[in-house]
């Protein structure tokens, strides 16, 4: 088993491994393989494209938190130009989950606010998993107001299993850090664009999510709760993780057709890591859509526009 | 049994039993807190409050409502709104299920329960959690009732006061009570900028959704005793964490202590306490 890939995608990756031996062994022998390689590598695609036209929620769930999977400092330094960082929530500290600053999208400038997570053991624990405290909600909430103040639109990446669960955040307000970021996002006077590029986890991940467009990668999950908690609270065992995330409609398709988000960016064959420049292109221009269509409306009826969809969440019925 | 009663014909053993079983159910409770044994009707009037030790149990939501409103001029809003199992969602039981039993135990429609009225004469909306209701989850139901009563605020220009008994979010509509998170707290900010107040009682418990969203919100946080208020649950920090949580954790006096709730307010003074905040939030004479 390769750590780097999940189970069913192991058949891709030991094809994938052959392909690459072939190569190697192509180098000193007299017989041609070409041919024999181009043979693996259309076997490759089709096992892909077969693997990946039937994924279940709970495979969705694992590719949008795969190891290989791109964070949001792979999109800034694809997508933007001129990026500098910004740190601090000005009271407490730098949380190390949240990142951003500003940059520019095709020139104009922008603030970028996304979680990030580690690639390696000692940067995920720098990084506290891509799990934030109050002081990361708060340092976004500190870049929003300057965005504001400075006519930038926001853009931010959701990528985090949730809020971290810890006794200092809790001391620190974590409520309340949420509630004030949903509460000065649902009428900040600039536009605010959403892409979920991972893990959408709950709170945490709406305390940086609500916005004029919100947009998911196609691989990508958002979630009340994650299959796991949801399992272990309601099946009383985290083992049964594939029934919540089929129950909880956590792919990017079933929340596009529940009106949850308005779009769905493409993502390659085998999911974003397979060609992160290509991702980051389609992010891009997604991005860059979405901004255009919300230039044309105008602040007052975009802010207006904004406000009516987060009244229009729920299903009820009124006798 | 003694071997004197098991010789007894057992007709009169029957009569024996009978007898015990003749003092009507639910006459008396015990306090969690004290163990102590009270009279139901005493605690009732004492707003299920225990007499001996101040334990604030935990209190129905229209319970809650008429003990807080003046008794005139009551008015329920938005009563017929119900929830829908929108995504056919089923654990070991169908939600549609869940909640024709929790509506069938509650009486209630959903959670949230909202009446215009009068405190101390002052006009108010007031809108209270039911926690037996699937352990008070937010869902739509929540947050479009919600939305209902702060915009009656708002038209009336009228304080909103809204009592929280919640788990968190209700898991069973997945993101959509996720997003009423969002739909709430947008409203606030809609009564924020008018000047119309808002203040958040969090009684035992407010954690996760609803305490990161609506209840931590308000122009004026309050709390009752001892309530349990947080993100996290207790056992998911020990777990993440895997410490002892420190005495207290999470508790009303804990939030005072860490500034995240202004007071704490005795059930039985909370008539009074809000009616003379929101009169002065309101500019008018004391009640």
């Amino acid at each position: 088993m390769n750590p780097n890939f999940l189970d069913f995608e192991q058949p891709i990756a030991e094809l994938d491994a052959k392909i690459e031996e072939l190569r190697y062994v192509g180098d000193d022998t007299e017989i041609n393989i070409g041919d024999e390689i181009i043979r693996l590598q259309d076997k490759c695609r089709s096992l892909t494209e077969s693997i990946f036209s039937k994924l279940t929620p709970w495979q969705t769930s694992q590719l949008s938190r795969h190891p290989q999977r791109p964070y949001t400092q792979d999109y800034i330094d694809r997508i933007f130009t001129d990026y500098q960082e910004i740190h601090g929530d000005r009271a407490y500290g730098d949380d190390k989950a949240i990142i951003g600053g500003m940059a520019r999208l095709g020139g104009r400038p922008v603030m970028i606010i996304g979680h990030q997570k580690g690639r390696d053991t000692k940067e995920k624990i720098k990084r506290n998993f891509g799990m934030p405290r109050p002081e990361g909600y708060r340092k976004a909430l500190r870049m929003m107001k300057l965005a504001e103040r400075f006519k930038m639109p926001v853009i931010t990446f959701i990528d985090t299993p949730g809020a971290y669960p810890g006794i200092g955040a809790e001391e620190r307000g974590q409520s309340e850090a949420i509630a004030r970021n949903l509460f000065e996002m649902s009428a900040l006077k600039t536009p605010i664009i959403c892409t979920v590029i991972g893990e959408g986890g709950s709170g945490g991940a709406l305390a940086i999510g609500v916005g004029d467009r919100v947009n998911m990668l196609k691989y990508s999950t958002y979630s009340v709760i994650s299959p796991e908690g949801c399992a272990s609270i309601l099946w009383k065992s985290a083992e049964r993780a594939q029934d919540a995330a089929e129950a909880l409609g956590i792919t990017s398709e079933r929340l596009k057709e529940l009106g949850l988000i308005d779009g769905i960016i493409d993502e390659p064959l085998g999911s974003a890591y397979r060609d992160v420049d290509l991702t980051a292109r389609n992010v891009k221009q997604s991005l860059i859509e979405s901004l255009d269509n919300l230039d044309k409306m105008g602040l007052d009826k975009m802010l207006e526009t904004r406000y009516q969809r987060l009244m229009s969440y729920g299903r009820y019925t009124e006798e | 049994m003694s071997w004197f009663e098991k010789l007894m014909p057992s007709r009169i053993r029957t009569e024996s039993t009978n007898k015990k079983g003749s003092v009507p159910e639910g006459l008396w409770t015990k306090c969690d807190a004290c163990n102590a044994v009270l009279y139901r009707a005493e605690l009732e009037r004492n707003l299920e409050v225990c007499p001996k030790c101040n334990h604030h149990m935990r209190m129905g939501a229209r319970k809650r409502l008429e003990a807080f409103l003046d008794e005139s001029q009551r008015e329920e809003i938005a009563a017929n709104l119900e929830p829908i199992d929108i995504l056919k969602f089923k654990d070991s039981k169908k939600y549609k299920d869940r909640i024709m039993q929790a509506q069938k135990a509650t009486g209630e429609k959903d959670v949230l329960v909202v009446m215009k009225g009068q405190v101390k004469t002052l006009p108010v909306v007031a809108a209270a959690f039911e926690f037996k209701f699937m352990g008070g989850s937010m869902g739509s139901v929540v947050g479009e009732k919600f939305v209902r009563a702060a915009n009656v605020a708002l038209e009336q220009n009228i304080p909103l006061i809204c009592f929280s008994a919640s788990g968190g979010a209700r898991m069973q509509e997945a993101l959509f009570s996720l997003m009423q998170m969002a739909k709430t707290s947008a409203v606030l900010q809609k009564m924020a900028a008018r000047g119309v107040p808002f203040i958040s009682v969090m009684t035992d418990p407010t954690m996760g959704g609803v305490s990161a969203s609506l209840a931590m919100l308000g122009d004026i946080n309050v709390a009752e005793p001892k309530a349990l208020i947080g993100f996290a649950g207790p056992r998911v920090i020990e777990q993440t964490v895997r410490e002892t949580l420190p005495e207290g954790f999470q508790r009303s006096e804990f939030l005072v202590e860490h500034g995240a709730i202004d007071m704490i307010i005795d059930r039985r003074d909370m008539r009074d306490k809000i009616a003379g905040l929101i009169s002065m939030m309101q500019n008018k004479p004391a009640a």
